[in-house]
């Protein structure tokens, strides 16, 4: 592997990594305020689940660029984190949040399967094991999408309006980044751009059957992963300021 | 002259400090012994990624190598073949059982129709009038069932 290669890879592995870890840290909000306690439950054991994932891909990038994996998350400004939008928009209602992991997690799958065929072996052994333990996401978010879609007026318009928001926002997620199309080439990652269409047809199909409107902007807000919003600043601001403050710390 | 039969055996006293008296080497989290010369090499493989255990784990496993008197002991992590709840072994099983905790359904390899199937004994009564009340529980790895028989919950190990 020439350095070129080996930093799209590292690159790769960031972008994985920082999706993972702040939907985790968004989902982790919802830890004691969940609507219902076996929810509560439930998406506190998602948001562990894709702590776990974060870790498992920052490792991966470890081993190319020697970065610590505590100094990656606590020590990095909001400008060096290569996360999507999507995830780092604030919770509002439980529509929101639930809806979000929905189409992170039939992204995830999608993604997951390619990732599973890559050449750079540690990469596919990462994305074979999350995609096993991904299974039981999406069948309980895919459940509640159904639930809370074709439950009462009141919860079908609220997961309306969360789709309303997330819909363009995911679409990021597809955008090919110059480092992609570097591992595309290798054969080392898929592009994100050719798993669009079997994402959208597995999403439309569900959310459709679900009594939801597919919304008609596909334009995500950005399409760079550096462009971050101020929610991000205030996010990491909270999560990173016990490691900041007590560096040597250990526990 | 200590052999690596013995250091498997003595990995047997490493518990799992989510699930009390189950061995690491009975959960199938033990994947190698390596000895040469003086020096050890595990591998161990993480059941569910984000478990905390994990760091537990390791930290545990290196501790009792040394206890045996090596000094140099390495252990590493492998992802790869991915862990399946089907390596628990049947003692393991049994200790499980006698916690309270459903063991997993063996899928062979072929996951997602047991991950959809809701299917559990109570390991309390053996009745399979039972209900999956929450995929998720107190840790990673369980669900939460109530038996109709017992009229009570009980948490099931999930298959992966």
């Amino acid at each position: 592997m020439n350095a070129h290669h080996q930093s799209a890879l590292a690159q790769k592995l960031l972008f994985l990594a920082d999706d993972e870890l702040i939907l985790a840290h968004r989902n982790s909000e919802w830890t004691g305020h969940g609507p219902i306690l076996e929810e509560d439950i439930a998406f506190t054991n998602i948001a562990l689940d894709e702590m776990g994932h974060a870790a498992t891909w920052h490792r991966l990038r470890q081993e190319l660029t020697g970065e610590e994996v505590d100094t990656a998350v606590f020590f990095r400004d909001p400008a060096a984190y290569r996360n999507v939008q999507l995830v780092e928009l604030p919770n509002s209602d439980w529509a929101f949040s639930m809806l979000r992991q929905y189409l992170f997690d039939v992204y995830e799958l999608v993604h997951l399967a390619q990732l599973a065929a890559s050449s750079y072996r540690p990469l596919a052994e990462a994305a074979a094991k999350i995609r096993i333990e991904e299974i039981y996401h999406l069948r309980h978010t895919a459940a509640w999408v159904t639930r809370l879609g074709l439950g009462t007026a009141e919860s079908n318009q609220r997961m309306q309006a969360a789709l309303d928001t997330h819909w363009p926002y995911a679409h990021q997620l597809f955008v090919e980044m110059p480092e992609d199309a570097v591992l595309a080439e290798m054969g080392t990652a898929v592009s994100p751009t050719s798993l669009l269409d079997e994402w959208q047809q597995i999403t439309t199909a569900h959310l459709t059957q679900a009594n939801l409107i597919i919304p008609t902007n596909h334009t995500p807000p950005t399409t760079d992963r550096a462009d971050h919003t101020d929610h991000l600043t205030s996010l990491l601001a909270e999560m990173q300021s016990v490691a900041r403050q007590y560096p040597t710390a250990v526990w | 002259m200590i052999t690596t039969t013995h250091i498997w055996q003595a990995l047997e006293e490493v518990k799992d400090p989510e699930l009390p008296h189950v061995s690491v080497v009975e959960m199938g989290i033990v994947r190698d012994v390596q000895l040469e010369a003086d020096r050890v090499h595990v591998k161990m493989t993480p059941t569910f990624s984000g478990c905390p255990a994990l760091d537990v784990m390791r930290h545990d496993i290196a501790a009792k190598v040394r206890e045996l008197g090596f000094t140099q002991v390495t252990v590493e992590t492998v992802l790869h073949p991915p862990w399946t709840s089907d390596w628990i072994a049947d003692s393991a099983r049994d200790k499980l059982q006698q916690l309270g905790i459903a063991p997993p359904i063996r899928h062979g390899g072929n996951l997602i129709p047991i991950a959809f199937l809701d299917v559990a004994t109570c390991p309390r009564c053996g009745s399979s009038n039972t209900i999956l009340k929450n995929a998720f529980g107190p840790t990673l790895c369980k669900s939460l069932w109530y038996c109709h028989e017992c009229q009570d919950g009980f948490e099931q190990f999930k298959a992966l």
